[in-house]
């Protein structure tokens, strides 16, 4: 059975679990759940995730959800190929989690309410953000970020000087600041954590998750009510990026059975 | 060299992994460190935890922070002694670590907020609790419970047949809650909930946390 993920390339949490599978050199299929129709809150998806939301990982052992629980196991079951995340020793896989605890309790609330604010909120409902919101995480982010800068001058990744799943962990969310929420000066100001950044953002398997094609001959199969216009009908939501780049033969197979939902 | 933990004992985190380490028969030094002082934000401390925080973790390994990081490199250096904690299979451990992360990103933001509003700031600070963030927080963990309800109605612990890190990394939030919030209803309207509480709750590793220091 191959690797199923269900999610959406523009989320954040389902791009982090792409990019786990990339850098092990995992095929996975993609199944689209249009977060914007809500899909995620049908019984057919709670059945997956109670808690209603992407993604979710499936095998042939294990139905999983929480992206950094995924990734772990991911990890952990794939520890003999591609890139090692949990460091080397225990000692070294100790500091991975102890990072990864960071970036999941102080560095993910504060910029996912940025993120929130300037960007999600306009992109799928039109709305504009709570500036209150946005000032006070930008307080708690930068006091985090000047703590990453001490850590990151001592350090050339986050756990030691070995990448890994703590790394990893930042991807979606510092994308979307960089790029979508005009707060790149918060990275961008402080050498150690932009050269991280620099370093980290080049990576193939991050670059293949950012920029998941839409080639409409491999269109996924999609868990949606959303009347089926064109096979651009995903690219066709502002701030997504198609990137242009065809979707690799490993991920899609054959052609799977929605092709006809997805074409008008 | 003795493993020490950093922190006190009216610390959730401290507790926490302290518990781990009573299941694990991991003996240990309790530092306290002096937070109404504040001496959790000075350069001594911030030496070991840069985030200013308690509980820290040290062995002749290594030095730590983040009480669930703590817990799992507990688990995973003494799995061959005390409670397993992780299951026994790697689909058990994936399940564990599904559930310590819905605790860790649903439950936890939700109790937390609660606890202090309701205990923990007047206890601080003389103040009262902010009463819109209650309510916000009480409807999130509402929410929250039901999934457990759910779950729990099927397993009898959150990963599966099996105590592990998911359940124990629920102890220290969900005691205060029922002992001191006013809104322990919440759990215990919940029969399946209500159940596994009290079921973990009376473990003797989670019983000595409270007890602790008390001759």
């Amino acid at each position: 059975m191959v690797v199923k993920v269900y999610g959406l390339p523009i989320s954040t949490a389902t791009r982090n679990v792409m990019t786990t599978l990339h850098e092990k050199g995992v095929e996975f299929e993609l199944v689209i759940v249009d977060l914007k129709e809500k899909c995620q809150k049908r019984p057919e998806f709670l059945k997956l995730n109670p808690i209603g939301k992407v993604p979710v990982y499936q095998d042939e052992e294990v139905t999983l959800f929480e992206s950094r629980a995924i990734n772990r196991y991911i990890a952990r079951k794939y520890e003999g190929q591609g890139t090692p995340l949990l460091g080397r020793t225990p000692t070294e896989r100790a500091v991975v989690e102890q990072w990864m605890e960071v970036e999941g309790q102080y560095y993910f609330p504060s910029i996912w309410a940025i993120n929130y604010q300037l960007y999600i909120r306009k992109m799928f409902w039109g709305e504009g953000p709570d500036l209150d919101i946005v000032a006070i995480n930008e307080q708690k982010l930068t006091a985090l970020l000047d703590v990453y800068e001490s850590r990151l001058s001592e350090s050339k990744y986050l756990a030691g000087d070995f990448f890994s799943l703590a790394d990893l962990s930042h991807y979606g969310h510092t994308e979307y600041l960089m790029t979508k929420s005009g707060k790149s000066h918060l990275i961008n100001s402080r050498p150690h954590v932009a050269a991280w950044w620099e370093d980290i953002s080049s990576r193939s398997a991050w670059q293949k998750a950012k920029n998941y094609g839409s080639n409409p001959q491999s269109a996924p199969v999609t868990i949606s009510d959303a009347p089926k216009k064109s096979t651009t009908h995903i690219g066709a939501w502002p701030g997504l990026t198609s990137g242009g780049s065809k979707m690799e033969a490993h991920s899609w197979g054959k052609t799977p059975p929605s092709i006809s939902l997805m074409t008008s | 060299m003795a493993v020490k933990v950093y922190g006190i004992p009216l610390s959730t985190a401290t507790r926490n992994a302290m518990a781990t380490l009573y299941e694990k028969g991991v003996e240990f030094e309790l530092v306290t460190v002096n937070m109404k002082e504040g001496a959790h934000k000075r350069p001594e401390h911030l030496k070991l935890n840069p985030f200013g925080k308690v509980p820290v973790y040290q062995d002749e390994d290594v030095t730590l922070f983040e009480s669930r990081a703590i817990n799992r490199y507990i688990s995973t250096k003494y799995e061959g002694q005390g409670t397993p904690l992780f299951g026994k299979t790697p689909s058990e451990k994936a399940l564990v670590e599904q559930w310590i992360e819905v605790e860790g990103q649903n439950y936890y933001p939700a109790m937390s907020p609660l606890n202090y509003q309701l205990f923990f700031k007047k206890m601080f600070s003389g103040e009262g609790p902010d009463e819109a963030i209650v309510a916000t927080n009480v409807q999130k963990l509402n929410a929250v419970l039901d999934i457990y309800e759910a779950r729990l109605a099927e397993s009898k612990y959150l990963a599966g047949d099996f105590f592990s890190l998911a359940d124990l990394s629920h102890y220290a939030q969900t005691e205060y809650f029922m002992k001191h919030s006013g809104k322990s209803d919440l759990i215990t309207s919940r029969p399946h909930v209500a159940s596994w509480w009290e079921d973990i709750s009376n473990r003797s590793s989670w019983q000595k946390t409270i007890t602790y220091g008390s001759s």
